[in-house]
């Protein structure tokens, strides 16, 4: 089956700096893969290249068979077909839980305000935050508001889903719920790249793991190659964390 | 009818410095008579302070122009036969005084409470806080404002042109009564008002992101 | 040294200074559709890619926040009618007021835009919103909600301002104060009068924000803190 995600020698500059230094790897159709590494390493910007919010120098990407790096691209496809969620939720303050949802749906693909109405139901109720909609995000929890995103990303219906260590902002206590919603989507059958700092949901929850260092994939493998590191630079990561 | 000569620019310079004069003058009353209402407006005595607040919003509710003509006709009427430039610095002073009064009252409100509190338990008197504690705090936040309210000030002295006192407008209106080259004399009256203001407005904005640091909103 | 007051005097022309207050109001009303248009967009342009646009909507704004708006009237109004420009009073009045007022709305609604953070933007992007649809949507409407106390200030004051327009004899509320008080001898009570009115009509313009405020944002009418 062709893969939902694939890199191949990916390169990517700020000005001088090379932040992506020849990166590949592919995500199968319903496959959880989760990205650690330390700060800097280049996770997010690996992210952001695959839905185009960076565009790259050298190298393709393609995703559900689309040229990612494809000048032409049409972008609203693109992004129909991937969601993301960020670390700091990013919900609109001006709109309500139920506006923040139904936009993307009412502009990009012109739905009716009823069914996207009915719409933002659904997706509230698959992170369990169905009494919130129409509540404003400043009343909601940290860990509310990302609920939300996520719910927001769902209204659009994508095939894959980016996360960038979206309970890195959150308190301990408020993250539980966030990991929850979604490894009951992994469980769904939803195709994830997730950049994440925790270990014990990675292990858990993803197919395949992949160790990022200093701009490329270091070491890669199932979610037991966290008990058995075979590099240093993993195996120094693991041990003093971030 | 004849062409633009460096006469006229030297009657426009002249008159520039009218304009200055006028400036100085009305924003010193105005500083003073602004400092009193902002004495007023942080009063702990009710009706002083509603009183004031009363006045601040006449004021600032009120065309300058029309203060203006009420300070230039009225004073007129009980005797006093003003020189144009008289009334226009008084009646600056008043706009003056409401405007800086109420930016002040911002200020000095946003020094902390408990800044005050401790020095009052050091036993000092309410007037020995304000001096020594609340202004040299207040005074920080208070100058980028207060340099931008200048240029306000400086841009209205031409409404002194109305009541016949020969500052930069009305010594271009009166080159232009005899050339009739409205773009051209206007438009040096106006590069002679950016001369004078844009300076101001710049430093006004430096000295508001020195006192930020630099920092930027949050969102 | 004694002044009698003489209101009175001015009861036959509560006619004009009801008309004059109209058209002040119509000025206004007209220069704050026209110059909140012009202010939202040279802010897009002060922010768009092309430094040239850049450059351009930031000259305007400085250059009207810098100099006199009797100057401006006077370049404006005497300036076209000496290229053979001859326009209504009205409309040359209202067309200075849209020049005026356009810089400082210029200027408000950028800080406003300002405050909008970059991940916002980045969000709209992710969910596929098209560019003006992000400017709309996420750019525009939280900067709006955000500045307008600010603004409507500002539209208040150039309400105020519009009086400035009697020198160029648009009809409007000084104006007519103008001529009142030279057929009735009455100056002091006249200004008096016209000063009470332009309270009044501030006073009206806070209001009638207030309550479309209160109309247009919803979620201040129902969390009423500021975003
Ligand atoms: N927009 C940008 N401009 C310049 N440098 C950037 C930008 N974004 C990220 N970087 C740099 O790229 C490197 C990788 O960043 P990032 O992908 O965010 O790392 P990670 O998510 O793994 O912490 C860092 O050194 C960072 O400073
Ligand atoms: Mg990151």
């Amino acid at each position: 089956m062709a893969a939902a995600v694939s890199l191949r020698d990916v390169h990517k500059r700020f000005g001088e700096v090379e932040v992506l230094k020849g990166v590949s790897f592919e995500v199968a159709p319903g496959e959880v893969v989760a990205i650690i590494g330390r700060s800097g390493s280049g996770k997010s910007t690996a992210l952001r290249c695959v839905n185009r919010l960076e565009t790259i120098q050298s190298g393709e990407i393609e995703l559900c068979g689309r040229r990612v790096d494809d000048p032409a691209l049409d972008l609203r496809a693109l992004r129909r077909d991937v969601g993301m969620v960020f670390q700091s939720y990013n919900l609109f303050p001006h709109l309500t839980v139920a506006e923040n949802i139904t936009l993307a749906p009412r502009r990009v693909r012109r739905t009716p305000p009823a069914e996207a109405r009915r719409i933002a139901e659904e997706v509230l109720t698959r992170v369990g935050l169905s009494d919130k909609i129409d509540a404003y995000p400043e009343q909601l929890s940290g860990g509310q508001q990302q609920r939300v995103a996520i719910a927001r990303s769902l209204a659009m219906e994508p095939k894959v889903m980016l996360f960038d260590e979206v309970t890195s902002a959150l308190d301990p206590h408020l993250t539980g719920e966030v990991l929850k919603v979604m490894e009951t989507l992994a469980k769904g059958g939803m195709t994830m790249l997730v950049v994440t700092h925790e270990m014990a949901f990675a292990r858990r929850v993803a197919d395949r793991v992949i160790f990022m260092h200093t701009g490329k994939v270091w070491e890669t493998g199932p979610g037991s190659m966290l008990a058995d590191p075979q590099t240093p630079e993993l195996k120094e990561f693991l041990a003093n964390g971030l | 009818m004849g062409g633009f000569t460096l006469t006229h620019f030297l009657y426009l310079l002249q008159a520039t410095g009218w304009t200055v004069v006028l400036t100085l003058l009305a924003f010193v009353l105005g500083c003073l008579a602004g400092f009193l209402v902002m004495l007023a407006r942080t009063a702990q005595v009710r009706w002083v302070r509603g009183l004031s607040g009363l006045y601040v919003d006449v004021v600032q509710g009120t065309p300058l122009l029309i203060v203006l003509f009420l300070i230039y006709f009225g004073l007129a009427l009980f005797g006093f036969e003003l020189p144009a430039i008289v009334a226009a610095a008084l009646s600056l002073m008043i706009y003056c005084s409401a405007f800086l009064g109420e930016i002040w009252r911002g200020c000095v409100q946003s020094v902390p409470r408990t800044q005050t509190e401790a020095s009052e338990c050091l036993g000092l008197s309410r007037w020995q806080t304000l001096r020594d504690v609340v202004l040299p705090q207040a005074m920080r936040i208070a100058t980028p404002p207060t340099v931008g309210f200048l240029v306000q000030v400086l841009k209205n002295t031409s409404l002194a042109s109305v009541v016949g006192f020969v500052e930069l407008t009305r010594a271009s209106q009166v080159i232009n009564n005899s050339l009739f080259q409205p773009f051209l004399v206007f438009g040096i009256a106006g590069l002679l008002y950016f001369a004078l203001c844009y300076p101001l407005s710049r430093l006004s904005r430096a000295l508001e992101r020195k006192l930020n640091g630099g920092r930027r909103q949050p969102a | 040294m004694r002044y009698q007051f003489d209101f009175g005097a001015l009861l036959p022309y509560w006619r004009d200074f009801l008309d004059g207050a109209l058209t002040t109001l119509t000025m206004t009303a007209f220069a704050v559709v026209f110059g909140l248009a012009i202010g939202i967009l040279c802010a897009i342009g002060r922010r768009s890619a092309s430094p040239l646009l850049q450059r351009l909507c930031g000259f305007y704004v400085e250059l009207i926040r810098n100099t006199p708006y009797i100057i401006q009237i006077f370049f404006i109004f005497f300036g076209l009618s000496s290229i053979g420009l001859r326009l209504p009073i009205f409309a040359a009045a209202v067309l200075t007021l849209v020049v005026n007022v356009g810089a400082y709305t210029a200027e408000i609604v950028r800080a406003g835009m300002d405050t909008i953070h970059p991940g916002q933007i980045e969000a709209a992007q992710a969910l596929g919103l098209s560019q003006p649809q992000i400017y709309w949507d996420v750019i525009l409407r939280p900067a709006l909600e955000r500045v307008y106390p600010a603004l409507t200030g500002q539209f208040v004051l150039m309400m105020l301002a519009s009086s400035i327009t009697s020198q160029i004899s648009a009809e409007e509320l000084t104006a007519v104060a103008n001529n009142v008080q030279s057929f009735s001898f009455r100056a002091f009570e006249t200004y008096i009068v016209v000063a009470v009115l332009y309270l009044a009509l501030a006073v009206l313009l806070k209001l009638a924000f207030y309550g479309f405020g209160q109309l247009i944002f919803p979620r201040r009418r129902r969390l009423g803190t500021p975003l």
